[in-house]
């Protein structure tokens, strides 16, 4: 569904992205992994177009994107979530929503009828169900908990009804058990929604537990690629990331 | 007739706002009720519209008097132009408001092309820069627009279908009508997905471009609705005055509205409306005592900003809105026990 060819992106003198290339097939569940300053965000960035890389192909569907504006890319249907949640502060829950569902049917720019039309209010109340969150729909976005604004910012992703859904750090500034339940969360919209999924994880419990394919970055290469046993087993990513012990730690 | 199902409420208060103004015009036997609503219909227009920018989008613009003033401007130098007048005859009056408006709506494309791009104090600073290029072309171009002495010789307003503009009531009666007119679009903008838009964009411009908006352009569709109400707003003024100034079009006329919006609150509809009024009547109530006007308005617009901290409406409004958020946030605790 998403496959990056060589692709390189460079700030001044640091190379951010160096000669990546990455496949993540139709419907699969995938973890990027590494250390502070990797280059994973980078990554995201480049393929939603936020960034342009300095050469190499970002293939949607075999479609290069490269060069997209943010906006387009969104609409051929890669959808993302950020590390810190980016929603609406003074939108409630419900509205913020139902706004996304109307850009994602293309009623961003209907001057003449009233807001929300039926089939989008009908649209927002799915999404609110999917993620759980009817207890908070009224609610302001400023107003709710940390955990309901990153599920939220997941639900605006999830309003354009992505084939490819990006998700940086989704359990960023969570407490343990919160973590557990937002994973779980995370893998029941994959199961439920069908779409390639790519997320961006520290927590290698977390990872280890739920992604199919787990890509390790290192400054900006990619290090490893494989299922949860290889990663473990692989004495490159031991030595660069997991620590020079073997990770006895991690839960088979 | 889907619009008017959908905005039922918003009609009928419409109509019965147009009913009170029309009521009070004609019922009341002295020039000066319908003397102050119609310089308010002229104002508020321009503070209601340029809150479309600065509330709904969080666009501030310092140089949105310009779209007034050219509003005024291409009314009024129409009517003057015998040539227009003789061609449309009953006509002339409409044609001219329509004129009016879709002028400024194309000047507004342009300059708004260019300034939309930019956000917050290059924003301001681009819409200030335009307003006063055409501040000076209005000064300057003496053989047209008659320099810094405005339009001379009155407007004139051919009757059509039976509306005589030279009468003091039917010129009040069809302001009033066009100004509600203009209220009630405003009102559907902002109340439609496309208002919606404009506040996920004052929220989170790149989050909004993230879910597939086009910021620019919505941007630029915001802009350019709110200069043709604005230019809206200069014709009504040009036809009270029965001319056009130059001093419509300087930037203490874009700072005026702005003290309306904030004076009013700039996160309720009527907000600058509200403005309008508030300091119209304290102007004229100020102008009674004193010549010193100027600093009784900085006072009370000191104390609102550092006292409220916000116009009185939004005041009212956070004030409700907590308490509306502080009670389903304890209907959900303890519908969680």
């Amino acid at each position: 569904m998403l496959r990056l060819e060589n692709v390189v992106k460079s700030f001044g003198g640091v190379v951010a992205t160096n000669d990546v290339s990455l496949n993540f097939p139709t419907d699969s569940l995938s973890a990027v992994i590494g250390p502070n300053g990797a280059g994973k965000t980078t990554l995201f960035n480049l393929i939603t177009g936020h960034l342009v890389p300095d050469s190499g192909r970002i293939l949607l569907a075999d479609e290069d994107i490269v060069g997209m504006a943010p906006a387009g890319i969104v609409r051929k249907g890669i959808g993302r979530a950020f590390q810190v949640a980016s929603i609406f502060p003074t939108l409630t829950v419900e509205q913020s929503l139902m706004a996304a569902v109307a850009s994602h049917v293309h009623m961003s720019e209907s001057l003449l009828t009233a807001f929300p039309p039926r089939s989008v209010r009908e649209r927002a109340g799915e999404l609110i169900d999917l993620l759980g969150m009817a207890p908070v729909a009224r609610l302001l976005c400023s107003n709710i908990s940390h955990g309901d604004q990153k599920l939220l910012d997941i639900g605006l992703a999830l309003a354009l009804e992505p084939r490819v859904l990006l998700l940086d750090e989704p359990t960023a500034g969570m407490g343990p058990e919160e973590r557990w339940q937002m994973i779980g969360t995370v893998r029941r919209l994959w199961e439920q929604g069908r779409m390639t999924l790519i997320f961006i994880e520290h927590d290698m419990d977390i990872v280890f537990e739920v992604a199919e394919t787990i890509h390790v970055l290192r400054y900006g290469s990619v290090l490893a690629t494989g299922s949860a046993d290889d990663i473990r087993n692989n004495p490159e990513v031991i030595e660069a990331y997991l620590g020079t012990e073997t990770p006895e730690e991690v839960p088979a | 007739m889907s619009l008017f199902r959908e905005f039922r409420r918003d009609v009928l208060l419409a109509l019965g706002a147009l009913a009170v103004l029309l009521a009070i015009g004609f019922g009341v036997d002295s020039a000066w009720p319908r003397d102050f609503l119609t310089s308010i219909f002229a104002i508020g227009l321009l503070a209601m519209s340029l809150n479309l920018l600065i509330g709904y989008t969080g666009l501030v613009s310092f140089g949105h008097a310009a779209f007034f003033a050219l509003g005024g401007y291409i009314f009024g130098l129409l009517l003057q132009w015998g040539d227009f007048t003789a061609t449309l005859g009953q006509g002339s009056v409409p044609v001219a408001l329509l004129a009016a408006v879709a002028g400024t709506a194309l000047y507004a494309l342009v300059i708004g092309a260019i300034c939309v791009r930019l956000t917050e104090i290059y924003f301001a600073f681009l819409t200030l820069a335009f307003q006063m290029f055409l501040y000076s072309v209005i000064l300057s171009w003496v053989a047209l627009t008659g320099g810094d002495q405005g339009l001379m010789g009155g407007i004139p307003r051919p009757v059509f279908l039976g509306v005589d503009l030279a009468d003091p009531y039917h010129r009040y009666a069809f302001c009033a009508v066009i100004f509600v007119i203009c209220m009630l679009i405003m009102r559907i903008v902002t109340e439609s997905p496309f208002g919606y838009t404009l506040r996920m964009i004052r929220d989170n411009a790149q989050r909004a471009a993230f879910l597939g908006v086009n910021v620019t352009r919505v941007k630029l569709i915001c802009f350019v609705v709110s200069s043709s109400i604005a230019g809206v707003g200069g014709v009504i003024l040009a036809l009270f005055t029965s001319g056009a100034y130059p001093e419509w079009a300087f930037w203490a006329q874009s700072g005026e509205a702005i003290f309306m919006i904030m004076l009013g609150g700039l996160n309720v509809f009527l907000g600058p409306l509200l403005g309008a009024v508030a300091l119209r009547i304290l102007n004229d109530v100020v102008q009674m005592y004193t010549s010193h006007t100027e600093i009784v308005i900085g006072l009370v617009i000191l104390f609102v900003v550092l006292g409220l901290r916000r116009g009185v409406l939004d005041f009212a409004k956070d004030w409700w809105v907590e308490r509306q958020q502080a009670k389903l946030a304890a209907e959900n605790r303890e519908s969680q026990q």
